[in-house]
C-alpha cells in the first residue's frame, strides 16, 4: 500500500561527503560540485550516465541559477536541472522530488547535491542574521529574535506543558556527542555531560550553547535510481521504503501548537507507505539543529508517548549500546552542520551503516532506518524511511 | 546591521498608524468572526476579503518567553525578553516584554501592551507584566 507511489520503487546507490567542520579551501560551489562528481563516482557511473541534478542555493554562495551554475561548472548539461529551497527540509522534499522526476520521466538517474561554508565563507555575525532572517520581516525581526531563541520560545512552552526539564534537553547533546566521539571526521568529537551542556554559556534561555548545533561547513550528495536499475553498482542499494512531508506554517508565532510538530503529519505519511512502525525503524537520523527540536520529533515521530521525550533521552536508549541509536555520526549538535545541506550527512550515515561501511561505530543488523529534516522554526518536515537491500 | 524596522504595505498602516497613536487594534473577519494577528488582505480561517478594523483591549497572556543573552546583533543590547503573546480577544503575537525582571517570568501570566519608538516613522507594541489581572497587587 503506497500514499505517494513512490515507495518501493526508488533506490540510493552512490553517496558523498566533502571534509566537513572547517574547510576553508573550498567554496560553496566547489564542495558541490566536489560531492555531485564523488556521488557518481561512488555508484559506479560516469557524468554521461546520469541525467539530473538537484540542488540548494548556499547563503554563504548565493547563486540565482545554483543547479546549472554546478552543472556549467563541470560541462555537464543534465536533463533535468533544478534548485529547491525548503529550508532544512531541503534536503529530503529534494530526494522525493528527484524519486518523482524519475517516476514522470523527466531523468532516469539523479544526483541530490548540496554544501554551504557557514563557517568559513561568513563572519558569524553574517550568519547569525542570515539564519534569523527567517523570521518574520515585520512581526518578528523588529524584536530580535535569534534562532535559537525562536527554539527557546518551543523549548520553554515544552517544559511548562509536560515538565521537561534542561538537563532532558541536555541529555540530546551529550548522545549526540556520545556517538560523534567514535566518529573520526567529527567536527566536536570530546564527549561532554549533563552538566557540561548545563554549564555551557547561556544564549536564549533555557537554551545554552551545547543545546545549539554547530556552525560548519560541508557537501554530501545521493544519486538516486529506480530500483531495477539499480542492480548492478558497487554497493548494495539502499531502498527508499516510504516519505512523508508535513507543513504547518512558516513563522513560530503562527504555530497552532508549540509543542506537537508537523514531524506528526509527515512520519505518519512515511510510516504508511513503508508499512512499518516506529518499533521497525533500527536507526533513526533526527535532525537535531537545537535539543529541544530533536526531543519533540521523537515524540511526533512516535518513539514514546507525547511528553515523554525527556525521559526517553534521559534513558541512554538513543545513546551507544542503546536499542535506538540515533545520529550515530553525531548529528548537527557534534557532526556538522553546514545550513540547509545539514539533514544530508544524517542520510549519507544511514546509508553508511546500511552498507556496513561505518568502521568503529558500525552497527549490527541495520535494515531500516528513519531520517528526518526540517525547514523553518519546525515549520515544515520531511521524513524518510529507508531500506536495506538483501 | 540597523534594527529592522517594518516598511508597511497600505494593507498593514492603519495597524501602525494605531501604534503611533498608542492603540492596539486588530482586523475582525466580517464573514466569520475570526480575529486575525498579523494584519492580511484574507482571513487565515474562512479567506474572506472582508475584514474590519476593531480596538483590541491589548491585554494578553503569556504562552511562551526566552531571555536572550546573545543579541541577534549589536543593535540588541542583551539581555532581552522575546515572548509569544496570547491577546484576549484570541491571536497570537511576538513581541518584547520590557522593564521586567526574568525572574518573575511565566507562561501563563498577564501582560498589558505598551508602546515604544522602533524609528521615526515606526512604533511597535510591546508589553509589561500586569500582576493585578492575576490577582498579584498593583498593576501599572
Amino acid at each position: 500500500m503506497s500514499v505517494s507511489g513512490l515507495g518501493g520503487e526508488f533506490a540510493l546507490i552512490g553517496m558523498a561527503e566533502s571534509a566537513v567542520g572547517i574547510v576553508p579551501d573550498k567554496s560553496p560551489r566547489e564542495l558541490c560540485v566536489q560531492v555531485t562528481l564523488d556521488a557518481i563516482k561512488d555508484a559506479g557511473l560516469t557524468l554521461a550516465e546520469v541525467d539530473g541534478l538537484i540542488t540548494c542555493n548556499a547563503f554563504a554562495e548565493p547563486i540565482m541559477y545554483h543547479a546549472e551554475a554546478v552543472a556549467e561548472y563541470i560541462g555537464w548539461q543534465p536533463r533535468h536541472c533544478v534548485t529547491v529551497n525548503t529550508g532544512g527540509g531541503t534536503t529530503f522534499m529534494a530526494l522525493n522530488m528527484a524519486a518523482a522526476a524519475i517516476q514522470a520521466g523527466m531523468a532516469d538517474t539523479i544526483v541530490v547535491a548540496m554544501a554551504d561554508s557557514l563557517r568559513s565563507f561568513m563572519s558569524r555575525e553574517q550568519a547569525m542574521v542570515v539564519q534569523s532572517s527567517s523570521g518574520h520581516p515585520h512581526y518578528e525581526q523588529p524584536y530580535g529574535p535569534t534562532v535559537p531563541a525562536y527554539y527557546a520560545l518551543i523549548a520553554r512552552a515544552h517544559m511548562d506543558q509536560f515538565g521537561t526539564t534542561e538537563a532532558q534537553f541536555a541529555e540530546a547533546a551529550v548522545s549526540c556527542r556520545a556517538w560523534a566521539s567514535q566518529h573520526p571526521k567529527a567536527q566536536k568529537r570530546d564527549p561532554i555531560s549533563v552538566e557540561d551542556v548545563m554549564n555551557s554559556r547561556a544564549i536564549a534561555d533555557p537554551l545554552k550553547v551545547l543545546d545549539c548545533s554547530l556552525v560548519s561547513d560541508g557537501g554530501a550528495a545521493v544519486v538516486i535510481t529506480q530500483k531495477d536499475r539499480a542492480k548492478d553498482g558497487p554497493h548494495k542499494p539502499v531502498t527508499l521504503l516510504g516519505y512523508g512531508e508535513g507543513h504547518a506554517y512558516e513563522h513560530i508565532s503562527q504555530a497552532k501548537d508549540l509543542t506537537t510538530s508537523a514531524a506528526a503529519q509527515s512520519g505518519r505519511a512515511a510510516y504508511a507507505e513503508a508499512g512499518l512502525t516506529p518499533d521497525d525503524i533500527d536507526l533513526l537520523q533526527l535532525y537535531d539543529c537545537f535539543t529541544p527540536a530533536l526531543l519533540i520529533q521523537i515524540e511526533d515521530l512516535g518513539f514514546c508517548g507525547k511528553g515523554e521525550g525527556g525521559a526517553w533521552l534521559a534513558s541512554g536508549i538513543s545513546r551507544p549500546g542503546g536499542g535506538k541509536p540515533m545520529n550515530t555520526h553525531g548529528g548537527m549538535l557534534s557532526y556538522c552542520h553546514p545550513g540547509n545541506p545539514g539533514a544530508m550527512f544524517g542520510l549519507t550515515e544511514a546509508m553508511t551503516q546500511m552498507r556496513g561501511n561505518a568502521g568503529e561505530r558500525q552497527l549490527p543488523n541495520m535494515r531500516t532506518a528513519l531520517c528526518h529534516a526540517q525547514g523553518g522554526i519546525m515549520s515544515s518536515h520531511a521524513t524518510i524511511i529507508l531500506g536495506a537491500e538483501d | 546591521m540597523a534594527k529592522p524596522i517594518p516598511r508597511p504595505t497600505p494593507t498593514e498602516q492603519p495597524f501602525y498608524d494605531a501604534c503611533s497613536e498608542g492603540k492596539l487594534v486588530l482586523q475582525h473577519c466580517q464573514h466569520c468572526g475570526h480575529v486575525l494577528f498579523y494584519p492580511r488582505t484574507h482571513c487565515d480561517a474562512c479567506q474572506s476579503d472582508q475584514l474590519a478594523w476593531e480596538d483590541a483591549s491589548g491585554a494578553g497572556t503569556i504562552a511562551s518567553y526566552t531571555v536572550v543573552r546573545r543579541g541577534v546583533s549589536t543593535d540588541f543590547e542583551a539581555p532581552y525578553v522575546i515572548a509569544l503573546i496570547d491577546l484576549a480577544e484570541g491571536p497570537r503575537m511576538m513581541s518584547q516584554i520590557i522593564d521586567a525582571d526574568p525572574d518573575a517570568l511565566a507562561v501563563g501570566l498577564s501582560v498589558k501592551v505598551d508602546f515604544a519608538a522602533w524609528s521615526e516613522d515606526i512604533t511597535l507594541p510591546v508589553f509589561r507584566l500586569h500582576p493585578a489581572l492575576d490577582g498579584g497587587g498593583a498593576g501599572p
